[in-house]
């Protein structure tokens, strides 16, 4: 057993999570409502697999098996991903998406803030990097949640129904299991009920700045991303984005 | 060239004594380099000839996001999917400051880009090829970039004062983009194993071609360049182009250790240029008619992207206008 376990999974939950997000991003590519929008998915997705490449890459060295950042990336299957529901969803309309990333945005900006002050140095220079990209990563979702919450009738109305479609996946966002628990004892990394507060202040803000009613904490069911187990949606959009690596193992690209 | 085939609309370029005194002014304006800007009189025809290929060349930088779209999910390496990502988001931007341009010219963007998705506006044959492996990534960036640069570079100088800044931004991003492009490729044929080498190959067979064809027609068939060359908006023919292209690249190919797929093609030491074979040019023109591999799918994709997204845009504006409402009272 390796001293670093507990470091190691968050890691690379950070970092896959970064990654699936910015992978979901890709896919929107060319198929934008405006080409402002084209601008802004691939800043955004870029900035997140930067910060998913120096997660991982940080994680393959503690790991210290020969696998690097590249391997960890695209040859783990989806048992062994560690990003959470909320990111792993599929695009849907525009409202799900961004209604995805704001709620990402907003748990990330929290997360990103408290291991800037990390006591693990590493982890904190590569925090207090990615907290500026971050911050304006939900600015944007946060404006497009109220311009589409308070937009039209129609924008209200797919708001409206975009909610229940990632709700019950912000239940990963608000708690910590042991391994995080421990990390947290130790100062490495922030206490998930500061973070969860935080979060919900801002989910409150913007959805009464954007119209929308907020619903009630969702519940525990059953599915665990920090456990590998995920929604079906993973392992297809891994099958894409590995697709390379999986068929030419030896190669150098 | 991202803009390859430009009505101007004119049938005989006039002489100086033939010329309204307006027109005069115009022209020895044009022919002492003096650039022109969105103020300044200009001929009516001069006007809608770079509204053409001004907007031919932002609506290629959109639609020529959609091949490389195809691999973005697909990029075999956290530093080539970023790099991808990062190209894919300089076109995106290379389009806004070309709509921009545009609009310097009174030219409206929605308008322009509705006749992209009806099919009456053209975007760079090119895109209608499809990307089918990953090489394809790097062939796009040497090769074609490498082709828009060659033009681009040319453009830096051309007479309207709007358009030739842009080219100055854009040919900095470009350039950089081609050299990737090159490195993708040098990357597969030096360490890789022998499907990447072949990967490469494929890649080079398929858009070598379409490559020479962003030129545009041949001098001798190009009965629009006259007058853009007259106006400056063009520096260079087609054919010049061409060849430049042509001989900086072929060294460039030799340095990764593939072949062209031209049997014509050899070194001439008395022209000092590389000779080469004849261009499809029945392809040329059914894939600019709209009969190419991919013409059906891009501008659909691009239809479908625009008119999916238009609730959203109702809605920024809806929005904007209550905030504004709520600021006044």
């Amino acid at each position: 057993m390796n001293n670093n376990t507990d470091l190691i999974e968050y890691l690379l939950r950070l970092g896959d999570s970064a990654l699936i997000q910015g992978q979901r991003l890709c896919q929107w590519c060319g198929k934008a409502p405006a080409l402002e929008e084209e601008l802004a998915l691939m800043n955004v997705g870029l900035d997140l697999v930067g910060q998913a490449r120096n997660w991982l890459e940080y994680a393959a060295e503690l790991l210290n098996d020969g696998r690097d950042a590249d391997h960890l990336a695209f040859r783990r299957d989806e048992r062994a991903y560690r990003n959470l529901l909320l990111v792993e969803q599929p695009n849907g309309d525009y409202a799900v998406t961004l209604l995805k990333q704001f709620l990402y945005d907003a748990w990330h900006l929290q997360v990103l803030s408290g291991l800037s002050q990390s006591s693990d140095e590493r982890i904190a220079g590569i925090a207090a990097k990615a907290v500026k990209e971050v911050t304006y990563h939900l600015r944007r979702s946060g404006e497009w949640v109220e311009r589409l919450g308070d937009g039209t009738e129609e924008s209200h109305q797919r708001m409206l129904a975009a909610i229940p479609e990632v709700w019950r996946f912000t239940v990963e966002l608000t708690s910590a299991d042991d391994n995080e628990q421990r990390l947290c004892d130790a100062g490495i990394i922030p206490d998930a009920a500061q973070v969860a507060a935080a979060w919900q202040a801002k989910v409150n803000e913007i959805f009464a700045s954007a119209t929308l009613p907020v619903p009630a904490a969702p519940s525990y069911f059953y599915l665990n991303a920090r456990k590998g187990l995920h929604t079906e949606h993973l392992g297809i959009l891994l099958a894409e984005m590995q697709s390379l690596p999986r068929a030419y193992p030896d190669a150098t690209w | 060239m991202y803009a390859q085939l430009v009505e101007t609309g004119v049938k005989r370029i006039k002489d100086l004594s033939e010329m309204s005194d307006q027109e005069r002014a115009f022209q020895e304006k044009i022919d002492s380099e003096i650039k022109i800007e969105a103020k300044n009189w200009m001929p009516d025809a001069y006007r809608q000839t770079l509204i053409r290929q001004i907007s031919q060349h932002a609506h290629s930088e959109i639609v020529g996001m959609l091949p490389e779209g195809n691999w973005v999910t697909r990029a075999p390496s956290l530093k080539r999917k970023l790099q991808l990502m990062a190209k894919i988001q300089d076109e995106a931007g290379h389009g806004l400051y070309l709509y921009s341009a545009m609009e310097t010219l009174g030219a409206d963007r929605d308008e322009e880009i509705a006749k992209l998705h009806s099919g009456k506006a053209k975007y760079s044959s090119i895109f209608n090829y499809p990307t089918l492996n990953w090489a394809d990534m790097g062939a796009v960036g040497w090769l074609v970039d490498g082709a828009a640069i060659v033009n681009q570079v040319v453009l830096q100088r051309t007479s309207y004062g709007p358009y030739s800044r842009a080219m100055v931004r854009i040919c900095k991003e470009e350039s950089f983009h081609q050299r990737q492009g090159y490195e993708i490729l040098l990357t597969m044929m030096r360490h890789g194993n022998q499907a990447q080498k072949d990967m490469v190959q494929d890649a080079i067979n398929r858009l070598w071609w379409p490559s020479l064809m962003m030129f545009g027609p041949s001098d001798e068939h190009s009965p629009n360049s006259a007058q853009s060359m007259a106006w400056k908006i063009k520096r260079q023919s087609n054919d010049e182009l061409r060849q430049r292209f042509i001989d900086q690249t072929i060294p460039q190919l030799e340095l990764l250790g593939c072949t062209c797929p031209d049997p014509d093609l050899k070194w001439n030491a008395e022209r000092g240029h590389y000779d080469f074979g004849e261009i499809q040019w029945s392809e040329f023109y059914e894939v600019l008619k709209g009969n190419g591999p991919c013409n059906q799918e891009r501008v659909a994709t691009r239809r479908k992207a625009i008119e999916d997204g238009a609730w959203v845009r109702e809605a920024a504006v809806a929005h904007a206008r209550k905030k504004h409402n709520k600021n006044a009272a």
